[in-house]
């Protein structure tokens, strides 16, 4: 089955929250994401500027995305995604998909991998990569 | 050349919009309105250079942008800096610095000293600022929703070194409209944000009048999707909101616009790029003197920074963003910028490190002592093709200011969201360009390297410990500080921040009380409020 009839063959639109973590302003490659998600079909919920973890993981359950997605350029991925898996987990999302892209040295992808990120988009990476990635793996 | 030889020709348009033509004569330079706008370099309407003699004169600043960790780490690469031949510094603050949150609060966490040097009190700038000369180096802050604070320290710490303010040189970035657009380090809702700028301006005018309090960005509105053109002609309807702002506490438009300053981006088509800069150094002339009755030469000067370029840098091959770099500074150096810097190699990737910032040092001091780019003004100036498309330029400019004013103004449209939805739509279309090949990007989308290099720069680490030794420095500071100075202060500022006020000296002596960046923060978001981001695409 491919990646576009299994997107058909469920009930609802593939919904994505895209959050912009920690203090980092720079939301130019967010807000593109964001719009390559919508018109690839996707509800697309982003948060802004300035989310903390606690904020990600209470509107990822208000809002019963199936794809809880960061965006982050200005180093601070790590710690934060350190503080928001046990976050998720209390609030019962591991079994959403966890995607994060941006400035992600490689030196850090297995940390953010063992964190539940497992589509690690850096920089450089494309849109349809991205969106092609969310429909094959989203549960 | 023949029809058919132009027929077989792909129709070329630049980012601006505008067709570009295989060939120019004199009747193109006529058609699209002829020399009427250029004059003399140092006359007006300045488009040729805002001095006479320009670069033969005193070559542009060199002027990097750096800071990490702790104010000491921060003082040690300016040193580096200026050991090299650097003649300005440009301050790289932190995050928590840039929203105005002290080193020890939650939010901050993971984040000190990681983009830039952290700042929680005058002692920092002391200690930044240590051993370096600042009336030889001038020094220009990189900072925006917390500027009022941090000019209050500047002034305050050069201040206590014993520097007349009144002569002291420097710039803050302080343009809060463009943080709204991209790079978001706001804090106040737009109205109290667009009051502070209009108080750094009245201030300084009065009390520091060489010191540049606002340096409008292009910059990062073309770094989150604007053409060229867009770029110029936002950041001329910005500053005009600043201007207008500071008019209407009944200032002489002459009384401050010559310490108004600018800086552009500088990535993209050569020619495009310096017809864009010598377009509006026109425009801006002629708006200061038409529509603001400005007399000084200095109130119409477009001074700037033509700088960085690194939404041209790409994070495939980085080591030819050294050649994109050279380009860049070219275009800088033909542009007629009072102040050149640029991205390094890496910075796609990290904060880059004293070789690679060497490197862009070089690249700039290479145009200078090598190209002959200091030699003669303007040397583009009467080509048929710049000139052309330097009056396509502005005519552009113009009509994208008059739209912006159509459509209820810059500040109206920034506040709505509109600006920034306009500018992201531009920027998914540019990506999604870059990604089918349309929009060349050597190494991106054609001439890839078959396998990228896995570790091509070397990153700068970041140094756990600086938290600690950041957050000690602070509580020292807050017990050896007199508490009874600080409230008073701090009542003060509130009270003028309260009353329409200007809060400046209230800053400055907060400041020299040693009250902390966050606690200064926080009285005005109790009376201003915190902005809420419009999302909307």
């Amino acid at each position: 089955m491919t990646a576009a009839q299994k997107s058909v063959s469920t009930t609802r639109r593939i919904k994505v929250l895209l959050a912009k973590p920690g203090l980092d302003g720079h939301d130019q490659g967010a807000k593109v994401v964001v719009r390559a998600l919508m018109d690839a079909g996707m509800e697309v919920i982003y948060t802004g500027l300035r989310q903390t973890p606690e904020a990600v993981a209470r509107m990822a359950l208000d809002e019963d995305v199936d794809v809880i997605a960061l965006s982050s350029l200005a180093g601070s991925h790590v710690p934060f995604c350190t503080k928001l898996k046990p976050l998720l987990e209390a609030n019962h999302l591991q079994d959403k998909l966890w995607v994060i892209g941006g400035n992600l040295p490689a030196q850090d992808h297995d940390v953010l991998r063992q964190l539940g990120f497992t589509g690690i988009f850096p920089t450089g990476s494309k849109l349809d990569a991205i969106v092609d990635y969310i429909r094959e793996h989203v549960k | 050349m023949n029809d058919r030889a132009k027929d077989e020709l792909k129709p070329v348009t630049n980012e601006s919009g505008i067709e570009v033509k295989p060939l120019y004569t004199a009747a193109d330079v006529e058609a699209s309105g002829g020399l009427t706008m250029l004059g003399q370099p140092g006359e007006y309407p300045f488009t040729r250079g805002i001095h006479r003699l320009m670069y033969r004169k005193q070559p542009w600043t060199m002027r990097q942008y750096a800071g990490f960790g702790n104010p000491a780490d921060t003082n040690k690469r300016f040193k580096y800096l200026i050991a090299n031949g650097q003649t300005g510094l440009n301050v790289a603050f932190d995050l928590p610095t840039q929203i105005g949150l002290d080193s020890d609060d939650p939010l901050a966490e993971g984040e000190i000293g990681r983009v830039g040097m952290s700042v929680d009190t005058l002692r920092d700038f002391e200690v930044a600022f240590d051993g370096i000369d600042l009336n030889k180096i001038t020094v220009s802050l990189t900072i925006n929703g917390a500027a009022a604070i941090l000019i209050a320290m500047y002034l305050a710490m050069a201040e206590k070194r014993g520097y007349d303010v009144k002569q002291l040189r420097g710039t803050a970035q302080n343009d809060i409209l463009k943080e709204f657009i991209g790079r978001g380090t706001w804090i106040f809702p737009v109205e109290p944000s667009i009051r502070l700028v209009g108080d750094t301006i009245e201030y300084c005018a009065e009390h520091a009048p060489k010191y540049s309090p606002v340096s409008v960005c292009g910059y990062h509105i073309r770094e989150s999707g604007a053409n060229p053109a867009q770029e110029m002609a936002y950041a001329f309807c910005i500053a005009k909101a600043y201007a207008d702002d500071v008019i209407k506490r009944g200032l002489h438009v002459d009384e401050f616009a010559g310490r108004l300053s600018y800086n552009f981006n500088i990535f993209g088509n050569l020619f495009e790029q310096v017809a864009k800069f010598r377009a509006g150094r026109g425009l801006w002339a002629k708006i200061m003197k038409e529509q603001y009755g400005a007399e000084k030469p200095g109130s119409m000067w477009l001074r700037m920074i033509a700088a960085g370029g690194g939404g041209g840098l790409t994070f495939e091959q980085p080591e030819v963003n050294i050649v994109r770099g050279a380009y860049y500074a070219l275009i800088s150096a033909l542009s007629g910028t009072q102040t050149m810097a640029l991205c390094s190699y890496d910075e796609a990737y990290t904060i880059p490190t004293e070789y690679s910032a060497r490197i862009s040092l070089r690249t700039m001091q290479l145009l200078i002592e090598e190209m002959g780019l200091t030699e003669t003004v303007d040397p583009l100036g009467g080509s048929f093709y710049v000139e052309t498309l330097t009056n396509q330029m502005r005519q552009k400019m113009e009509e994208i200011m008059a739209e912006v004013d159509a459509q209820g103004g810059i500040v109206k449209l920034v506040s709505e969201g509109a600006i920034q939805s306009k500018v992201s739509a531009q920027a998914y279309k540019m990506q999604r360009d870059i990604e089918s090949g349309k929009f060349r990007k050597v190494g991106v989308n054609c001439y890839r390297n078959e396998k990228e290099e896995e570790h091509p720069v070397e990153f700068h680490p970041y140094n756990e410990e600086d938290t600690r030794v950041q957050i000690a420095g602070l509580n020292k500071i807050r017990a050896e500080r007199d508490p009874a100075k600080v409230s008073q202060a701090l009542g003060r500022l509130s009270a003028d921040a309260s009353a329409g006020r200007n809060v400046m000296p209230a800053l400055v002596e907060a400041v020299k009380a040693y009250a902390t960046v966050g606690e200064m923060t926080q009285e005005m978001v109790k009376i201003f409020g915190r902005y809420q981001e419009p999302i909307r695409f």
